[in-house]
């Protein structure tokens, strides 16, 4: 397959049809999507409904451990998840730049239905747009999902409670080293592997076996630190975690060592923070190591009163300090 | 999780138990004495609050951060340059990450030219650079050649490269800056200071013998100390174990010759001379600098930037933090009109500055 997507692509007629039958609809048919509607028609659930959108867009497209294909999947399968949601549907939405071969495409088509079929999500209803060269830069995907909300009182940002234990599903920074490794060409990461990864069995075992959850969220963008600060903000507590207790994989700390970067604030695409009182915790780590993607889990630290609205890290050697927010973009240091 | 030799190592200069007999024998040592120790190196700035190790100190103990931070060093002027050569047409100025948050006089970063159409570059070595420039022969290609004794011969071993292999369409500008002359010059503003923390990586280079002066000439014990909080205490002790009788010690001899790399500074003597340059923070220091031998490799004779006067922002006080006199909460414009966000002073705009350190991690509640 040497051919490349063209603008007629986007026109809606014909060459639209094509690239529908040939790739999305290929790769994504089910029940839902085959009826080839204006809109999917939806049976909803008893109960509650958790609903996320995100846009994916990363470089390079494909990158050890994933492509923009598992990011647009898993991306919103974890955030519908984090309401204690079972994930259902999907909507996908496609800018492509004039020229991206077929190939790409289509490769990037089969890791969504991959995804999509371990997260035990379908795929309901898609968009196609082609744009002129420089428009976009080669393929940017657009995902919504919709989930079923499994408990009564779902977790959320603003219940965390005094006292309360700090729960991480597994190690933390990977798709931010195995990203930055493929982007820069640093060679000597190669074993810098992403963790992007659907979180929906671990957590259905996590809400159906404990309860209450207080909050459940997946440290991406900005990685542990700022989404534990956000949560420290968000509910007005102070959060003390270990060093020595967080989960980090070999090669990242090799990779940050060697680049001055902390693991700490690296994005992660595989992995959820839970937080919920401290009697339940051991039983929620063996929930979550019990589950597909949280072998790893660990308790990291806990909820406390002492300067709320911060994070404060017990350091490896026994020290103390401020753990902030993630301040502009991560840059490779100097020496 | 497999093993590694790196994570091992990384295991031990952290363990809090030889930590722990580390800080009990250094106040031991001092025995109630008071030790203000500056430290002249970003690296050993962010480890010692990053590890947690500046909540551990004894009392007794000061640390002050001096002028090693290679971004917070380099000058008004020599940003402005930056700026000036960003926006010539199709030159592509190749640079360390870092340097590229750093407001210049007018306010903006390299990022902001960077998003207004230069072609700016992040490299992780000035060998990136020199490929650059190979691979688009019809561009000019200019590294930012900043930092010190450290960085300095790999720019020199990439400008002998591009001699050797005669390519023309690459240049650097050296702002390269020399640690010790710095280090007199503020011992002549601030008596205040009993001791030195030297920076591991540039005596990888230098040796131990540009520093005599310090115990010699100045009476101010001082130790090379490697970047681990457990190397570092290591330095500390070699420091309080001489109150009496100043000396130059080698606490990191796992990367430090007592000689240096005579091979790396005779490749910086063929390709730089020393020249006076201008610190942010400090001003003008004599000898401080390095020039590049050749116009055809020297950025700044190669395209003579026309640059406009730069003047320091008013009210910061970045330059009595790196001498030591002041501590970055001290500053007015500490965490009010200054901020990571928003930088006004040197110290406040690398992560590896003082005033960043301090506002990132800053001072625990008990």
């Amino acid at each position: 397959m040497n051919e490349t997507v063209l603008l007629d692509a986007g026109s809606g007629g014909r060459a639209s049809q094509r690239l529908i039958k040939d790739i999305f609809h290929r790769h994504f048919h089910n029940d839902l999507l085959d009826s080839m509607d204006d809109a999917a028609l939806l049976a909803p659930p008893p109960g509650k409904l958790a609903m996320s959108t995100d846009s994916h867009t990363v470089t390079p497209l494909f990158f050890a451990g994933g492509s923009i294909g598992t990011l647009a999947i898993n991306g919103t399968v974890n955030d519908v998840s984090m309401l204690a949601a079972a994930p259902l549907w999907l909507t996908c939405a496609f800018i492509i730049e004039e020229g991206l071969p077929l190939e790409t495409l289509n490769a990037v088509a089969a890791d969504m239905a991959l995804a999509a079929a371990e997260a035990k999500v379908k795929i309901v209803s898609g968009d196609t747009k082609v744009v002129p060269k420089g428009a976009c830069d080669k393929l940017f995907v657009n995902t919504a999902g919709i989930g079923q909300v499994l408990v009564s009182d779902p977790p959320g940002g603003a219940k965390i409670k005094n006292g309360d234990a700090i729960l991480v599903s597994g190690s933390m920074g990977d798709h931010g080293m195995a990203i930055l490794a493929a982007r820069e060409d640093l060679s000597f990461l190669s074993d810098a592997h992403s963790d992007c990864a659907p979180l929906s069995a671990l957590v259905f075992n996590l809400v159906t076996q404990v309860s209450p959850i207080h909050a459940l969220r997946d440290p991406t963008r900005g990685g542990l630190a700022t989404t534990l600060n956000e949560l420290a903000e968000q509910s007005n507590v102070c959060m003390e975690i270990y060093e020595d207790k967080i989960p980090v994989t070999p090669s990242v700390l090799e990779g940050c060592s060697f680049l001055g970067l902390d693991p700490l604030y690296l994005a992660n695409e595989g992995k959820c923070i839970c937080i919920l009182p401290n009697a339940l915790a051991e039983q929620a780590l063996q929930a979550m190591r019990n589950s597909p993607h949280g072998e790893n889990a660990a308790i990291i630290g806990h909820v406390t009163e002492r300067k709320p609205g911060t994070v404060i890290l017990h350091t490896r050697m026994g020290g103390q300090r401020y753990l902030g927010m993630l301040e502009g973009a991560l840059l490779p240091r100097i020496c | 999780m497999q093993q590694s030799l790196l994570a091992d190592m990384d295991r031990t200069s952290h363990d809090p138990a030889l930590c722990r007999k580390l800080l009990d024998h250094l106040s031991a040592l001092l025995q109630g004495r008071s030790l203000r120790f500056m430290e002249v190196c970003g690296t050993h700035t962010v480890s010692i609050f990053q590890s947690g190790l500046r909540s551990l100190l004894p009392a007794n103990i000061t640390h002050l951060s001096g002028p090693g931070c290679p971004v917070c060093v380099t000058h008004e002027e020599e940003l402005a340059t930056l700026m000036v050569l960003a926006e010539i047409p199709d030159l592509v100025l190749a640079t360390f990450g870092d340097l590229l948050r750093v407001p210049g006089p007018s306010g903006k970063t390299l990022k902001h030219f960077r998003a207004s159409g230069s072609d700016i570059r992040i490299v992780y070595s000035p060998l990136d650079a020199l490929n650059l420039a190979r691979s688009m022969p019809t561009r000019e290609v200019v590294f930012a050649g900043i930092g010190f004794e450290t960085t300095a011969p790999a720019v020199a071993a990439a400008i002998l490269t591009a001699r050797k292999e005669h390519i023309k369409n690459f240049s650097v500008l050296s702002f390269h800056k020399l640690v010790m002359p710095a280090l007199e010059s503020l011992i002549a503003e601030n008596a205040n200071i009993d001791a030195f923390l030297l920076p591991g990586h540039v005596a990888t280079i230098t040796g131990l013998s540009p520093f005599l002066p310090l115990a010699f000439k100045y009476g101010k014990p001082a130790a090379i100390g490697g970047f681990e909080p457990t190397d570092i205490l290591m330095a500390l002790i070699k420091i309080a174990e001489m109150p009496d009788k100043p000396d130059i010690r080698n606490a990191y001899p796992r990367a430090v010759a007592a000689d240096g790399n005579p091979t790396a500074r005779k490749i910086m003597a063929d390709v730089f001379e020393i020249c006076d340059a201008k610190w942010r923070g400090l001003g003008p220091i004599p000898d401080s600098g390095l020039k590049i031998k050749w116009d055809q490799y020297d950025a700044l004779r190669k395209f003579s930037p026309r640059v406009p006067p730069a003047p320091a922002p008013a009210g910061c006080k970045c330059g009595e933090i790196l001498k030591g006199l002041l501590q970055p909460p001290q500053c007015p414009l500490f965490g009010r009109a200054c901020s990571p966000q928003s930088p006004i002073g040197p110290c406040m705009v690398s992560t590896e500055g003082s005033c960043a350190a301090w506002y990132k991690y800053g001072e625990l509640p008990s």
